[in-house]
């Protein structure tokens, strides 16, 4: 039973190393065998998805806007103008300056030259806390602070596309992009917003985005392998990449009365926290997938699995034991994209569900055939270190 | 009986329980006394050398165990005490609080004293490529956690008990008044009774105080660190960095009679607008800051005169309190001049992620205590501001409704409206 208050999709940004836009996504994504963009060498022994050449001037119209955000930034402003380009609201003053938004965002692209030359010298000082003040005072760009600030993705959205109902930005890995989606469908739901931008964006091609895992041994290590074949080979599984997801979550109504395409209805969606340490998450995603209603039948999983060892068995045995779940796990082509996991997972799904088709196998030797045109599809971003989410998307 | 619904049929929203830490102390009382005997909390910076610096003053909580260990486990120690405050003052279970948590946090980075130490314990490549080894290596999660978003809230929602998967938040400046904002929506929208909201700053390294003072945003008066914040005066140049943390416990006011809670006050409404027109400067005509304002109100269901005081944003930035006199002179109109309006800031600096949430602390003690907090170091008042900013005295008053700004970098403009009874 449809009601004026669903959340719909209705806008689709998208970023990967595999291209830009929801087209690009759904043509290299069906088809059968295609083959990951990977880069070995830049940061070996960590194999990455590189971006793909994006011009930015397509979404980001001033050059002087470009040259106040790093690359994460940029990227992430690029893909939510994509996202309100698809959705017929980029542009449309009065749509925009009632739009509320929710980002989860990162940040933290620090300055490696400054820091590299920094670090060199700590060898040979001991007085390092004045040599840190003495470098950081005259090296530091002053424009750099805002230019990785987690909250400034929101604001140079703000900036550079006029979307200014509201500004949210949630913070904290996957779990940051699993609230995002699970707000912005609630303030959706309950009458308090009619159109939100939402979504993330992930660089992976700086070292600190690196170390960000590495510091818990997280990273794959040697030749690339899919998603599901990294236990037990060297490292923690986890392969990066550099993308984003936006999407414009719309009340049907509000999406009716405009006359838009809807891709697809945002059904629930569900968040936990597992005490890992405790054992816990086998048995969180399996409530969560019991909270979520999953409908009967054959049923096609977009998982957001990073490869992490823990996680990524956990989540394989808790799919696992429902066998009517179809599991494609995107990251496998895309790379890990943290933040964005979750609405890339989410965007993945609505275009299945659009397009009347479901995805080949991204992993032949794990993932099962499924062929029907799905009416529901299961989204997943199961963390790599914690927090969980999941949410169903339907057919409009 | 009161009223269980507000203008809107949204369950009213009671706070319950109050915690906050700031320069001047741990805790609702000393804050408390030190606030409203204008005592201010800024000093010189002691906990890394000052060479270098410009500013070489603020408002750093040095008094706690974690206050020289980095800005993760300093943040996690601010966050815990306000909100251990908070819950049992609220009367409820410290380890199962039983609702969502909210917290509003800076982000976090590895700590150079980390960077330093990883980076040194080894002598093979240069770099990050030399990082990059040392830390896959590493055998505990120690120095992991201080690097994720989620890990402070992940700690505190195991030590309370907070129900599903926190939110951690930043909308700079802003962000304490986030904080509270969420918690209040989510239970207007019935998802949960209870919510604990945290505002929580333990950032103040050396590196985040000169990347503001490249942005020419503090306060250069070294030589008298308590006198160098001073919202509204001609002579302010910048704000004093500071840390700190507020938490409220926010319940249904349904809920909270029903367990027979005291009721310290009510939040009454929330109002955000973000600016574009720049990513440190507010649009000039103050049109999103006044949007705010207005649909704070407009959510709370009170009209301009019904604001008894204003708990002002109040940064001693140039810009800031030249902005917010103009949003606040445009809402309220001829009434500007005799309604008092004062910046907690003069006295305990700018807490930057905290500072919304602990402001509106103080402004639910405003109200409680009927006590207005004064503006100190108002020497020289700024000619182009007319505000009765209660200058250097408290002042006696009976406040039954305020109004909180929060502004920041980024266009990030929230309003709380607070009450000191339910309708």
């Amino acid at each position: 039973m449809s009601s004026p208050h669903d959340v719909v999709i209705t806008g689709i940004g998208l970023v990967s190393s595999l291209g830009e836009g929801p087209d690009a996504h759904w043509q290299k994504l069906t088809r059968p065998g295609v083959e990951p963009v990977l880069d070995a060498t830049r940061f070996a022994p960590y194999t990455i998805h590189p971006l793909p050449e994006i011009d930015w001037n397509l979404q980001i119209a001033k050059r002087g806007d470009q040259r106040q955000m790093e690359t994460w930034q940029r990227l992430g402003t690029y893909a939510a103008g994509l996202a309100l380009d698809d959705a017929g609201i980029k542009g449309n003053d009065e749509l925009c300056a009632t739009m509320d938004m929710v980002v989860a965002a990162g940040g933290g692209e620090r300055d490696e030259a400054v820091d590299g030359a920094i670090l060199a010298a700590s060898e040979a000082r001991n007085d390092r806390d004045v040599l840190l003040n003495e470098k950081l005072t005259t090296e530091l760009r002053p424009t750099l602070f805002l230019a990785q600030l987690s909250n400034l993705l929101a604001g140079n959205i703000s900036i550079v596309h006029k979307v200014t109902g509201s500004s949210r930005t949630f913070m904290g890995e996957e779990g940051a992009g699993v609230s995002a989606v699970e707000t912005a469908a609630a303030r959706i739901r309950s009458g308090q917003s009619t159109h939100v931008l939402v979504g993330g964006a992930f660089q992976t091609e700086h070292s600190d985005m690196l170390l960000g895992y590495e510091l818990a041994g997280y990273l794959h290590r040697g030749p690339w392998r899919p998603v599901w074949q990294r236990q037990g080979a060297e490292g923690g599984g986890v392969v990066t990449g550099s993308g984003g997801a936006f999407l414009v979550l719309e009340q049907r109504e509000h999406a009716a009365i405009r006359g838009r395409k809807i891709y697809a209805e945002l059904g629930p969606v569900v968040s936990g926290r597992a005490r890992r340490r405790r054992g816990e998450l086998n048995a969180e995603i399996a409530a969560l997938l019991k909270q979520a209603a999953l409908p009967d039948g054959a049923l096609l999983t977009i998982s957001g699995a990073s490869g992490a060892h823990a996680a990524t068995a956990a989540e394989k045995a808790a799919l696992d034991a429902n066998p009517a779940l179809a599991v494609r796990a995107f990251s496998t082509l895309t790379g890990h994209m943290k933040e964005a996991q979750f609405p890339f997972a989410v965007a993945l799904a609505a275009l299945a569900i659009d397009r009347k088709a479901p995805y080949p196998v991204f992993d032949a030797t794990v993932e099962r055939q499924f062929e029907a045109a799905p009416s529901t599809v299961l989204a997943t971003a199961i963390g790599y270190h914690q927090f969980e989410g999941l949410g169903l998307i339907k057919a409009a | 009986m009161a009223n269980l619904r507000d203008h809107m049929g949204r369950p009213i929203v009671a706070v319950t329980g109050i915690g906050v830490v700031t320069s001047l102390g741990v805790g609702k009382t000393d804050n408390w006394a030190a606030l409203t005997s204008g005592k201010s909390g800024i000093h010189p910076i002691t906990r890394f050398p000052v060479d270098h610096l410009n500013t070489r003053i603020s408002g750093m909580v040095d008094f706690l165990p974690s206050s020289s260990k980095g800005a993760s486990p300093l943040t996690y120690e601010l966050a815990e005490t306000a909100a251990q405050e908070a819950v049992s003052e609220a009367g409820l279970d410290a380890g199962d609080f039983g609702g969502p948590l909210f917290l509003a946090s800076p982000p976090v980075e590895l700590d150079w004293a980390d960077r330093f130490s990883l980076y040194n314990s080894d002598k093979k490549e240069s770099g990050s490529e030399r990082l990059l080894r040392v830390a896959r290596g590493l055998k505990g999660l120690d120095i992991f956690e201080t690097t994720q978003f989620g890990s402070i809230a992940d700690r505190l929602a195991d030590r309370f008990g907070t129900r599903g998967l926190p939110i951690t938040l930043s909308t700079a400046c802003a962000s304490g008044a986030t904080a509270i904002q969420l918690g209040v929506e989510a239970i207007r929208r019935g998802e949960c009774d209870k919510a604990l909201s945290i505002g929580a700053d333990g950032s103040a390294t050396a590196e985040a105080l000169i990347r503001f003072s490249l942005l020419s945003a503090l306060s250069t008066h070294n030589d008298i660190p308590e006198k160098a914040s001073k919202p509204f005066s001609k002579d302010r140049d910048g704000f004093v960095l500071a840390e700190g943390s507020g938490a409220l416990v926010l319940e249904s006011l349904e809920a909270a009679l029903a367990r027979g809670a005291t009721i310290l006050g009510i939040m009454r409404g929330c109002g955000e607008k973000a600016d574009d027109f720049h990513r440190t400067r507010s649009k000039p005509d103050a049109s999103p800051a006044i949007a705010a304002v207005r649909a704070a109100l407009a959510d709370a269901g009170l009209g301009e005169d019904e604001i008894d005081y204003v708990n002002a944003h109040g940064t001693s930035t140039p810009e800031n309190d030249k902005m917010e006199h103009l949003s606040l002179s445009t809402v309220f109109g001829a009434r500007i001049g005799s309604m008092p309006i004062s910046s907690n800031k003069s006295m305990i600096g700018h807490t930057l992620s905290a500072a919304g949430a602990v402001e509106a602390a103080f402004s639910l003690m405003t109200m409680r205590e009927s006590v207005i907090p004064p503006t100190i170091n108002y020497d020289y008042p700024d000619p182009a501001i007319v505000l009765d900013v209660v200058p250097n005295r408290k002042r006696n008053a009976e406040v039954g409704t305020v109004l909180s700004n929060s502004f920041g970098f980024g266009g990030q403009n929230t309003c709380l409206v607070m009450a000191r009874e339910p309708v």
